[in-house]
C-alpha cells in the first residue's frame, strides 16, 4: 500500500494505507485522533467534521489520496487548551446532552465563524443544517455560536 | 491501601463487602484536565478511603463519587452524585464523578432507562451520602474526644463550635472508614439543600468539546482487531451459507466467519430481543478494509420458518415466544390494522355501560390515528469492544442494561457470569435502544472465536436496519354526546404490530362515567424495543389530538375542558385504578396556560395545547407554529412540568429541550417502512431527521415547585409534543393530523418544511 503524508493539528504523519480510504479512518483508527465521530459515512450527520485548507468538512467524505497537501485541524486541535470562543461558550450553555455529535458542531460552527464572525440566525442555521444532534440539542447550539459571535 | 470494614451490615444496600476489584487501584490520569474550575484537583493524596459503594474520600480532602447508572446522555452521571454531595456535605468543586463499572453485588440498578435513575435513586443515593458524613462525624468526635451530636458539617469541613475545633473530611477518613456504619441516618430537610436545585455542569463536559475518548467507538486496545457483522438482508431471512473465499484474501482481512448469539436451549429474559440469532462476521485490521470486505462479501441467505423459543417468565416458569414467518410490508401492516379497528378487541377496562351510552348519543365523534415504526438512530452506531480469554472476559461498550445481558453472553460462552467483566462507556444516545445489547454478545463470540481482543463497529446501515424499533400503532377513540354536548361516554380502542400502547387506567379513565378500553395485538417478526416512552408516545399523541378536537365539538376552550374531567377525577373519580394524580395533572396545565398566556394570547397566534402523564411526571405543552418566508416554522414552544424535586435545573431544561425537539422530528418526519422484509431506509440521506432549521425558534421549560421526591425527567416531556404540535397545526392550516408523520399532509397542503 502506498504512503500517504498528513498534515494534522500542525504535525506532520505518514499512514500506509489503501488510498480511498476516508481521512475519518485514519484519523481514528491510525493516528488515534477519535475526537472526529463517525455517524453515518455518507456525509450526513456532520458527526466527522474537521478543517480541510480552512473548510468545514466531511472527513468520511474524502479520501487520503486527497489530502496529502492539506492543512488539516480536527477538534483536538482547534485550540490548545479547550479555550476556543466557541468551547467556552459551549461550556457555558452546557449545551451536550450525550455528547457524540458535539465535536462536529464545534467544528462546523469554527469554520462558520472564521469566515463570518458576526452571522445571522439565518446564516447559523444554513451552516449548522448539515450536522444532526439526536439529543435535539440545537437551540443550544446556535445560543453557543451567538454567545460566540460575540466574544470574537 | 484503604482499610476494609468487615463489620459492614450485608443486608444493609450500602454493600460493602471487601475492596477487592478495581475500586482500590488507583489511576490516576483522569486527573488530568478534569472538570473545569477544580483547581483543588491538582495536588494527588496520599491515599483513598471508601466509605461505602458511591464514595471515595482521599487524604487531601478530594472527593470521589462513582456514578453507577449508565449514562447516554440524560445527565444522570452529574445529578445523581449530586445527591450524594449533598448529603455528604461536601463542595462541589472538589468533587470528581467516574463511571462505575457493572458491578452487581455492590450497585443494585445499574440500568438507566424507564426515567428511573433519580426516582429510584433518591433515597439510597442520600443515604449513601449521609451515612458518610455521619461516619465521618463519628471518627472526629472520637478524634477530638466530643459528642458526636457537638458536631457540624459544612462543605467538607468538621466543626465543633464549643472548641473551635475544625478538621477536613479527609484528615479522619482513615478512622471512619474502620467504623461500623451507623443507624437511623437523618437525612436533610429541603430547606437546607446546597448542591439539588442548583444547576451544576455536565461532569464531561470539557472532554466531550475537547475530543477526548469517551464512547466505546473511541476504545481501544494494543492488538485489537475490527470487526463487522453481516445481517441478513431482510426481517424474516436467516443466514444459508458463507462463501468466505470471496473476502478472505483481502488486505487487511484476518478471518470471517458465521455466529451464532444463542444456544437453542437459552431460556431468553425480556430484554433479549435479537432479530437475527446467526450472521457473518468479518475481522480485519482496520475499519476501513473492514468495511470494503463487507461491501464484496457473499453470503446466502434463506426464508426464516416460524420458530419459538422459550422467555423466563416469573422463577420456575417461562412463555413460549412465536415469531412468525414471512416477508413483510408497511402497507399490509396499515390494511391489517384497519382490520382490527373494525373488530372487538380485549376489554381491559369498561365503567359504566358505555354501549347504552353510544346507543343513546345525539352526536358521535370519531376518529383514527396511526403511527409507522420508527428507527432509534442514535448518533453513535452500535459497536462494542470485547477482550475474550478462557477463563475471563472483557466486555466494554454502550448498554443502558448491563444486567439484563450478561447472563445471555454467559450462557453463550460457556463462562459463568463472575468471569464476565462489563465496563460501561458513555453512550452516544440511547432513547431505549440500548436496553437490548445483543451487540455485546456478538462482541463477545467473535472476540472468543478470532482469539483477540476486538471492536465490533456496525455501520450507519447496520444500526439503522437491525431491528429493536418502536411499534407500528393504531388508536381510535369514540366520544358520545348528547343534544347538549355534553359528554355521554369514551371508547377508546388501541393496538400495534407488534404490541398494543394502551395505559386503560390513564386519564380520561376515571373523569368519565361510561368508558370503554380495548386492546389488540398483531404478531410480526420485525423487532421492537422501548423507545422514547414506549406506548405513551404514541397515546399521548393521538388521545390528546383527539381531546383537543373533542373540545371543538362540544365548543370548549381545549385547557378548560381537559380541567373539567380533572376536576372531575379529582373530586369523584370512576373507578378505583386510575394512575395518575388528577391535581397534579391539572397543575401543569394551569401552569402552562399562564406562561403562555393562553387566555390573553394574540388570537392571530395557531396554538395547540398538549399535556399528559407518563413516568411518574406530569407535563403540559403549548406549541405556537406559523408560516414564515413560505415555510412552517414552529415558533415557540412552552412546557409545564411536574417531576418534584429538580435536582439539576439547568440540566433538566435542556433535556426537556431535547425532548421537544426529538417529539417535532418523529411528529413531522419519522418513518420507517418496510417492502418484503426489507427496510426502505438505511442511513440518514434517506431516513429525514429533524435539523437546526425545522428546531422550535424559542422553547421555554418550567418546572413546578413542590417538596415531592423526584420522579421521571428523560421521557416526559416527549409524548405530549406530538399533539401539541397536531393542534397547533390544526389552527395554522384547517386541517387535523390523524396520520404521523405529519409531512405528507402538509406537503399536500403546499406546506414546505
Amino acid at each position: 500500500m502506498p504512503v500517504f503524508k498528513l498534515k494534522v493539528n500542525g504535525k506532520e504523519y505518514s499512514v500506509d494505507v489503501d488510498a480511498a480510504t476516508p481521512i475519518l479512518w485514519v484519523l481514528r483508527d491510525h493516528l488515534n485522533l477519535i475526537g472526529s465521530k463517525y455517524g453515518c459515512g455518507v456525509g450526513s450527520c456532520g458527526a466527522c467534521t474537521i478543517h480541510f485548507n480552512g473548510n468545514a468538512i466531511r472527513s468520511c467524505q474524502i479520501p487520503v489520496s486527497a489530502a496529502s497537501s492539506a492543512t488539516i485541524t480536527t477538534i483536538e486541535g482547534l485550540s490548545e487548551k479547550g479555550d476556543h470562543p466557541l468551547q467556552k461558550a459551549w461550556a457555558e450553555h452546557d449545551v451536550p446532552q450525550c455528547g457524540y455529535c458535539q465535536a462536529g458542531q464545534i467544528m462546523t460552527a469554527a469554520a462558520l465563524l472564521k469566515k463570518n464572525p458576526k452571522p445571522t440566525d439565518k446564516e447559523i442555521d444554513d451552516a449548522m443544517n448539515g450536522n444532526l444532534c439526536r439529543c435535539g440539542t440545537y437551540v443550544r447550539v446556535k445560543a453557543a455560536i451567538q454567545k460566540a459571535s460575540k466574544t470574537i | 491501601m484503604a482499610h476494609t470494614n468487615k463489620t459492614i451490615d450485608r443486608r444493609s444496600f450500602l454493600k460493602v463487602s471487601s475492596l477487592t476489584g478495581g475500586g482500590l487501584l488507583l489511576n490516576f490520569s483522569w486527573l488530568a484536565g478534569h472538570a473545569m474550575g477544580a483547581e483543588s484537583l491538582t495536588e494527588l493524596p496520599n491515599e483513598w478511603f471508601e466509605l461505602n459503594s458511591y464514595i471515595k474520600i482521599a487524604t487531601n480532602g478530594n472527593i470521589t463519587l462513582y456514578s453507577a447508572n449508565p449514562e447516554f446522555g440524560s445527565n444522570v452521571k452529574t445529578a445523581m452524585p449530586m445527591i450524594v454531595a449533598e448529603e455528604l456535605d461536601v463542595d462541589w468543586k472538589n468533587v470528581t464523578v467516574e463511571q462505575a463499572d457493572f458491578y452487581p453485588k455492590r450497585y443494585s440498578r445499574q440500568f438507566t432507562g424507564g426515567s428511573q435513575g433519580i426516582r429510584q435513586g433518591w433515597k439510597p443515593l442520600r443515604t449513601a451520602g449521609a451515612t458518610a458524613r455521619q461516619l465521618l462525624v463519628l471518627a472526629a468526635a472520637q478524634q477530638w474526644n466530643v459528642p458526636a451530636g457537638e458536631i457540624t458539617t459544612e462543605n467538607g469541613m468538621l466543626l465543633h463550635k464549643n472548641s473551635g475545633k475544625s478538621i477536613g473530611y479527609g484528615a479522619v477518613a482513615s478512622l471512619a472508614s474502620t467504623l461500623p456504619i451507623p443507624q437511623d441516618i437523618k437525612l436533610k430537610t429541603t430547606d437546607r439543600f446546597k448542591i439539588i436545585g442548583t444547576s451544576k455542569k455536565n461532569v464531561d463536559l470539557e472532554k466531550i468539546i475537547t475530543g477526548k475518548p469517551l464512547f466505546g467507538m473511541d476504545y481501544k486496545t494494543e492488538g485489537m482487531l475490527y470487526a463487522m457483522i453481516v445481517n441478513p438482508p431482510a426481517f424474516g431471512k436467516k443466514f444459508k451459507s458463507l462463501d468466505a473465499a470471496s473476502v478472505k484474501s483481502m488486505p487487511g482481512i484476518i478471518d470471517v466467519f458465521p455466529i451464532k448469539i444463542m444456544n437453542d436451549s437459552y431460556k431468553r429474559n425480556f430484554f433479549d430481543t435479537a432479530t437475527f440469532i446467526e450472521m457473518v462476521a468479518i475481522v480485519g485490521k482496520s475499519t476501513w478494509e473492514v468495511m470494503k470486505a463487507k461491501k464484496a462479501i457473499k453470503v446466502e441467505w434463506e426464508n426464516a420458518p416460524e420458530t419459538t423459543y422459550e422467555m423466563a417468565g416469573r422463577p420456575g416458569q417461562s412463555i413460549k415466544q412465536t415469531i412468525p414467518a414471512g416477508l413483510e410490508s408497511s402497507t399490509d401492516h396499515k390494511k391489517i390494522m384497519e382490520t382490527y379497528t373494525k373488530n372487538p378487541g380485549t376489554v381491559l377496562r369498561k365503567d359504566g355501560n358505555p354501549e347504552e351510552a353510544f346507543q343513546k348519543a345525539h352526536k358521535i365523534l370519531e376518529r383514527t390515528y396511526t403511527c409507522p415504526f420508527l428507527a432509534h438512530n442514535t448518533m453513535e452506531p452500535v459497536n462494542c469492544y470485547a477482550d475474550v480469554k478462557a477463563d475471563k472476559a472483557v466486555i466494554y461498550g454502550p448498554t443502558q442494561a448491563p444486567e439484563f445481558i450478561v447472563g445471555t453472553i454467559a450462557d453463550i460462552l460457556g463462562m459463568p457470569k463472575e468471569n464476565i467483566q462489563i465496563n460501561l462507556a458513555r453512550m452516544g444516545g440511547g432513547f431505549g435502544l440500548r436496553a437490548y445489547s445483543h451487540h455485546m454478545v456478538e462482541a463477545a463470540v467473535i472476540s472468543q472465536k478470532a482469539k483477540a481482543p476486538i471492536k465490533l463497529i456496525y455501520s450507519r446501515e447496520d444500526d439503522m436496519t437491525y431491528g429493536i424499533y418502536r411499534p407500528a400503532y393504531s388508536a381510535t377513540f369514540r366520544a358520545a354526546l348528547d343534544e347538549k354536548n355534553q359528554l355521554l361516554a369514551f371508547h377508546v380502542k388501541a393496538g400495534g404490530i407488534p404490541e398494543s400502547p394502551l395505559h386503560q387506567n390513564r386519564f380520561p379513565a376515571g373523569a368519565i362515567d361510561n368508558y370503554l378500553a380495548e386492546s389488540w395485538e398483531h404478531k410480526s417478526n420485525i423487532t421492537i424495543g422501548a423507545f422514547r416512552a414506549p406506548r405513551s408516545n404514541f397515546m399521548a399523541s393521538s388521545e390528546q389530538s383527539f381531546l383537543d378536537e373533542l373540545a371543538e365539538t362540544m365548543g370548549k376552550d381545549p385547557i378548560a375542558f381537559r380541567l373539567e374531567l380533572l376536576d372531575r377525577a379529582a373530586k369523584n373519580p370512576v373507578g378505583k385504578n386510575n394512575d395518575y394524580d388528577a391535581k397534579r395533572y391539572a397543575g401543569v396545565l394551569e401552569l402552562v396556560r399562564e406562561k403562555s398566556g393562553w387566555n390573553s394570547s394574540d388570537k392571530s397566534k395557531h396554538r395547540g395545547v398538549s399535556a399528559y402523564f407518563c413516568h411518574n411526571s406530569y407535563v403540559a405543552q403549548v406549541v405556537d407554529t406559523r408560516i414564515s418566508n413560505n415555510k412552517l416554522e414552529v415558533e415557540k414552544v412552552y412546557a409545564a412540568v411536574d417531576c418534584g424535586i429538580v435536582v439539576n435545573p439547568d440540566a433538566s431544561i435542556n433535556m426537556g429541550e431535547g425532548a421537544i425537539v426529538d417529539g417535532i422530528g418523529n411528529a413531522l418526519f419519522g418513518e420507517f417502512p418496510f417492502e418484503n422484509g426489507v427496510a426502505l431506509k438505511n442511513n440518514f440521506n434517506n431516513y429525514r431527521m429533524i435539523r437546526m432549521k425545522e428546531a422550535p425558534k424559542s422553547i421555554e421549560v418550567h418546572f413546578v415547585k413542590n417538596e415531592i421526591d423526584p420522579t421521571g425527567l428523560g421521557e416526559p416531556l416527549f409524548p405530549p409534543i406530538f399533539a401539541a404540535l397536531a393542534n397547533s397545526l390544526y389552527k395554522l392550516t384547517g386541517k387535523r393530523f390523524y396520520e404521523q408523520p405529519y409531512l405528507p399532509q402538509l406537503t399536500k397542503q403546499n406546506i414546505q418544511i
